[in-house]
């Protein structure tokens, strides 16, 4: 009970008269991965939205650490610095040098004193292996650097969960891999995440649950084994028939 | 394997060298092209100069040395002043309103771009005043401020020498255009930084400090530049409203001895100070575009 970290509760959203999101109803608990997969389109990246306060939803509740993010009280920028979002086009800041980037968040948001965070971002750095391209700008990193230091830039908050929408979709096919190892890494290591994700194989892999959506409705959800061998519903049968 | 695939290639090797006329224009001879060419319109302006019945005159009126010197020095005696002496205005004034024009600006930009419902008379407030300054013609605006303003008796503003009227007028009417300038930068900043840097957790106005306008000042750099190089030429205006500045101080000079060499001196020396910049300003323009092209491969 106590270990439940985002709780999304019969979310809806509509743009205009269109539902994206149709009373969906999603736990993600402490050292938890969940995968979302379903087409695009499902609502995937919006329900990542909603999550981070991003997008305001128009039905349902949503909870971190049981206090409802609907109330008025909460301010969306200190909730954001508890969810770090990566997304698919990595939006570096192309004006920072690498590490400028990481430490950007915790210097100017969390007001923590520079010397202390840029130490704590080489370590981040180090541990991708990017050490010695720390004071280049983002512009000249492959994409998969890119997008390594995105995550990092999210990890330098400190979050107490991850949001990942579609990240190694922008990427070359070579260049996958490297940032799918580092996300394999952080779930080895207890980082909760909820990743919205086309890699089938990735989500087998790495997640605890799995969670299909399909036009704004949550079909099914289940442990990986479940959804992706014995699907309950035909939506996810077809589904996953298309992407193998 | 069929015909149709075959089709694109010739029987015979294909015609590539160019009639020798037209490779006259091109490739190595380019160098030869452009002498000729320069050689042509320089002998065309001397021949207008030197050639024709009204050259002679012309050439005595506006390149006169003798009165070009006396532009230059100015005469006392005659109570003319020195052309020299007054660019000096134009140019404080112009760095005085450069600065004025560059805050302001940006605080007008910045207000107009901020949703903060605690701004919103204040957007309302810039946008009227952007429409306004950009849609009165800024001889009026010169005027109005510099007879305007002193009736007003509002102590300290009412009471100054008209060249403050003049930069008044100038940041004014400036302000409005390059605010124009910085919030098109503003918005060219992608959308995808702004929800990174929401998404840190930076306030709105932290990720307006640190994430959007650094991006958008150098986009609108080049743009800026070319707008203070009329700010530079319409520091003669405030001659308008009684300030003796270089091209006031040119007219005074051919009023006086008939002779328009003290008009070509004050415009010489608008040209000292605006072609550096406009050269830098386009030296930066190709500079970025190198940057784009090299970024698009």
């Amino acid at each position: 009970m106590n270990d439940e970290v985002l709780k999304m509760s019969s979310v809806v959203k509509r743009f205009a008269q269109h539902e994206v999101l149709r009373d969906v109803s999603l736990t993600l608990h402490r050292h938890e991965v969940v995968c979302l997969i379903g087409a695009s389109g499902s609502g995937k990246s919006t329900l990542l939205r909603c999550a981070n306060l991003l997008e305001t939803i128009d039905g349902g509740d949503i909870e971190l650490f049981g206090q409802s993010l609907l109330d008025p009280r909460v301010d969306p920028d200190l909730v954001r610095r508890h969810m770090g979002t990566v997304f698919q086009s990595f939006n570096l800041f192309p004006h920072l040098s690498v590490l400028e980037n990481i430490a950007l968040g915790p210097v100017r948001a969390l007001k923590r004193p520079a010397d202390e965070v840029r130490e704590e971002a080489m370590t981040l750095l180090a541990r991708i292996g990017l050490q010695d391209r720390a004071s280049e700008f983002p512009d000249r990193l492959s994409g998969g650097q890119q997008q390594r230091v995105a995550i990092v830039r999210s990890l330098a908050m400190r979050p107490s969960l991850l949001l990942l929408d579609e990240v190694t979709s922008a990427l070359d096919p070579t260049l996958v891999g490297e940032v799918l190892d580092l996300l394999t890494d952080l779930a080895k290591s207890g980082t909760t995440m909820l990743i919205a994700t086309h890699e089938m194989n990735f989500a087998r892999d790495v997640s605890h649950q799995v969670a299909f959506l399909d036009n704004g409705v949550l079909i099914e959800k289940g442990p990986p084994d479940q959804v992706f061998e014995r699907p309950r519903h035909d939506a996810t049968r077809v589904f996953l028939g298309r992407v193998r | 394997m069929s015909s149709e695939t075959d089709a694109a290639v010739p029987d015979a090797p294909p015609r590539l060298f160019a009639p020798r006329r037209r490779l006259l224009f091109k490739g190595r001879n380019g160098l030869a092209a452009s002498l000729a060419s320069s050689a042509a319109l320089v002998a065309v302006i001397l021949a207008i100069l030197f050639a024709t019945s009204g050259g002679q005159s012309f050439r005595f009126y506006f390149f006169n040395p003798h009165f070009l010197w006396i532009a230059l020095r100015g005469n006392p005696l005659k109570a003319v002043g020195s052309v020299l002496g007054g660019i000096v205005t134009n140019i404080w004034i112009f760095l005085l309103c450069e600065v004025l024009v560059l805050l302001f600006g940006l605080i007008i930009a910045w207000v107009r771009v901020t949703t903060t419902p605690l701004l919103v008379p204040f957007r309302l407030l810039a946008t009227v005043y952007a429409d306004i300054f950009r849609g009165i013609p800024f001889v009026l605006v010169i005027y109005i401020v510099g007879y305007g303003l002193p009736q007003l008796s509002l102590g300290a503003l009412s009471n100054q020498s008209p060249a403050v009227y003049g930069c008044i007028a100038l940041t004014l009417t400036y302000s409005a255009y390059v605010s124009e300038v910085y919030r098109a930068g503003l918005h060219s900043v992608p959308h995808g930084q702004i929800l990174a840097a929401r998404s840190l957790g930076l306030t709105q106005y932290a990720t307006m400090r640190r994430v959007v306008l650094p991006q958008a000042v150098r986009t609108v750099i080049p743009p800026l530049l070319n707008d203070f190089i009329s700010l530079q030429k319409d520091t003669a205006l405030v001659s308008l409203i009684g300030v003796v500045e270089t091209s006031r101080a040119a007219q005074i000079g051919q009023e006086t001895y008939f002779n328009g060499s003290f008009l070509t001196m004050s415009a010489l020396l608008f040209l000292a100070m605006t072609i550096p910049m406009t050269r830098f300003t386009d030296h930066l323009i190709d500079k970025d575009r190198e940057k784009r092209l090299a970024g698009a491969q």
